[in-house]
């Protein structure tokens, strides 16, 4: 183990870095973020994701935004365990029925002020699933969606950008 | 006794079915299959309705032979399989749920997917025991599911399931839609298995068209299912390590993933190759940038994983909590056929890449890895042996693969076929009908979890409560695609 902390400490951060040209999006991403974060909710925003039926290819690129690449904290972003102390509900999935009462659940228990971010295809209008009769094609059926992020799924970096148009969208 | 083959000459097979034999058998024929199950002479790969029959797919595991027993239900029922074999008990009431058939005589009559009549718990009673709820909504960002713990102190007596919150209703969506909308929706049965889900559809519905499909798709195809099979393994090894609190471990197998779905993104289009396999081929073929990604991979990976096996063997801290905890009896895991690293870190030597010796695996040089403790740690070593065997694969495949078309065009026509393949989490199963102009009469998708989710609860007993989201990890049983 000590090994493998050792070559942590001698070794560059895989932590993508703001000067190369693509990196440079995520440079800026994550110092506007911060600033706009820090204005507006005065400290860090607190997520609380909720599946409401997807085919958990959103969650994959969720997760994925906590490896040393994306390293989402830096940012002022994290996830949190409970609605209670959330200010965003990230919801995936084109909403099945028999997600319906948890979800609203979850939005209720969310203290003000609380934005709902819609992730991926299926959380619009049902994407793929649009038309069964297992689901209700769509997050905004039941909560207010603030603002969308298109893909099936999404890349780490496609949510990430979306985050900040949330916060931007907020200051308008 | 009864041999698969018996069975079905007790029926009548249907010509027109191709990738397996089915027949239809007489109510008496199906009992005795159920009693073969019971008996543990065969193994239930599937049971599902449709409109006025139902169907099983069973396995005769010495012989390697699939067969397909279907059986009129008209009269809105049909013998229970479950009375006799416990692993058919939730299929046989999402069967009642979706199509209104009734098992008869079945043990368990509670609905499954249907959430919308009431739903009692099974008992756990006794002295100072107390429930504990969780989900559907879970602390982390997981897929929705609900776990009913009876605990006494820290020990979990009883763990109840219930699933179907992300029931999307994919197959009824199936139903009428053209091959390649129905394609997609395979596609999207569970994310983490897009591409072995595309396979399994792409393989099920050439055989249904009798299409051969040109050698390049097929060691292509091959490809992306073993990336997808490291990404998801070096993504749970780093988790299961994340739930026991090593969080080293978590960190550097996030790095290798996320390498791996990079690559994946250069070479074919999209970090989770969702939409590539196609049926006819693949809609993609690969250039010498991928080929080049690739090769990247595989010697980054070569390099960077074997200090992390060994770090995960001599952590003690680490092995103190995996190895002995949520043991797997190799007995049940028999029992319920279960696939994919469930059933091998349990003693049950199947892989559908060996065992049924689908193209390309045929011509490729591997093995499976088998343990026999059937613990978490267990789990964990058959994840790692099944990496360094995909990267091996990896190799065998871009040294040889096949020059040539990658697509073969398909033609709209009926016709019947069923395809099983090994997608990284296990076995997947799709049977489907095709009818005239080559729209989807039915279509059944079986995810391995469905034989694995029942074991979860045998296997968290006794344990104590804050080792179950280790235990649930190293199973990593998909909640979507057993809602469907």
């Amino acid at each position: 183990m000590r090994r493998h902390l050792l070559q942590g400490i001698i070794h560059a951060p895989l932590t993508e870095p703001a000067p190369e040209p693509d990196d440079a999006v995520m440079g800026e991403l994550a110092a506007a973020l911060d600033r706009a974060a820090r204005r507006r909710l005065g400290r860090s925003l607190s997520i609380r994701e909720v599946d409401a039926g997807s085919c958990n290819g959103c969650e994959l690129e969720i997760n994925a935004l906590s490896n040393a690449f994306y390293d989402l904290e830096r940012f002022g972003l994290r996830f949190v365990a409970s609605p209670r102390h959330a200010d965003v509900l990230l919801v995936t999935g084109p909403l099945t029925k028999n997600m319906r009462v948890a979800l609203e659940r979850t939005y209720n228990a969310m203290p003000d002020p609380k934005f709902v971010v819609a992730l991926g295809d299926c959380a619009k209008n049902g994407g793929m699933f649009a038309g069964s009769d297992a689901c209700l094609d769509g997050v905004s059926k039941v909560v207010p969606v603030d603002l969308h992020i298109p893909g099936c799924p999404p890349s780490p970096r496609d949510i990430l950008a979306g985050l900040l148009a949330l916060l931007e969208k907020i200051g308008a | 006794m009864a041999s698969l083959q018996e069975l079905i000459a007790q029926g009548q097979r249907i010509a027109a079915h191709r990738g397996a034999t089915r027949a239809v058998v007489d109510a008496a024929t199906w009992i005795l299959a159920a009693r073969e199950l019971q008996d543990g002479r065969l193994s239930l790969l599937g049971l599902w309705g449709e409109l006025g029959a139902v169907h099983m797919a069973l396995l005769d595991p010495a012989a390697h032979e699939i067969a397909l027993l279907s059986l009129d239900a008209a009269a809105g029922r049909f013998p229970s399989v479950g009375q006799f074999h416990p692993p058919a008990i939730r299929l046989e009431r999402t069967v009642r749920d979706l199509h209104g058939l009734d098992p008869a005589n079945a043990p368990d009559t509670r609905p499954w997917l249907d959430h919308t009549k009431p739903y009692e718990f099974l008992p756990a009673e006794g002295e100072h025991l107390h429930q504990i709820p969780v989900g559907p909504v879970h602390a982390a960002v997981i897929e929705p599911g609900h776990f009913r713990f009876t605990a006494g102190g820290e020990t979990v007596v009883r763990l109840e399931e219930r699933l179907g919150y992300a029931h999307k209703g994919i197959e009824k969506l199936m139903t009428g839609a053209p091959l390649e909308r129905a394609a997609q929706l395979a596609g999207r049965v569970s994310g983490d298995s897009t591409v072995a889900y595309a396979i399994a559809f792409a393989r099920a519905a050439e055989a249904a068209l009798g299409i051969e499909v040109p050698a390049r798709a097929v060691w292509l195809r091959a490809l992306m299912a073993e990336l997808e099979r490291i990404a998801n393994h070096f993504g749970d090894i780093g988790a299961i390590c994340n739930d026991a609190s090593f969080a080293m471990m978590h960190a550097h197998c996030g790095v290798l993933r996320e390498r791996v779905l990079r690559a994946a993104d250069t070479t074919f289009g999209h970090r989770l190759m969702r939409d590539v396999v196609v049926p006819g081929g693949v809609a993609r073929d690969i250039d010498t940038a991928g080929i080049a990604a690739i090769r990247e991979l595989l010697a980054d990976a070569q390099r960077k994983f074997p200090p992390l096996i060994k770090l995960y063997d001599d952590t003690a801290s680490l092995q103190d909590r995996t190895v002995g905890a949520g043991i797997l009896r190799t007995e049940l895991a028999e029992q319920f056929a279960a696939g994919g690293y469930v059933g091998r870190a349990s003693g049950r030597r199947f892989d559908a890449r060996r065992d049924l010796a689908y193209a390309p695996y045929d011509a490729l040089t591997f093995e499976v890895p088998v343990r026999a403790e059937g613990d978490v740690n267990a789990r964990v070593w058959v994840r790692i042996g099944e990496v360094e065997q995909s990267l091996k694969l990896i190799v065998q495949i871009l040294d040889r693969l096949p020059s040539g078309a990658t697509y073969a065009p398909v033609a709209a026509a009926a016709g019947e076929g069923i395809a099983i393949i090994e997608g990284f989490r296990g076995d997947i199963l799709v049977w489907l009908r095709l009818g005239t102009g080559g729209t989807v009469e039915r279509c059944h998708l079986r995810d391995p979890s469905w034989f694995q989710w029942p074991l979860l609860e045998a296997a968290i007993e006794g344990n104590i409560v804050a080792d179950f989201p280790l235990c649930n990890k190293s199973f990593n049983c998909s909640y979507s695609g057993h809602d469907l």
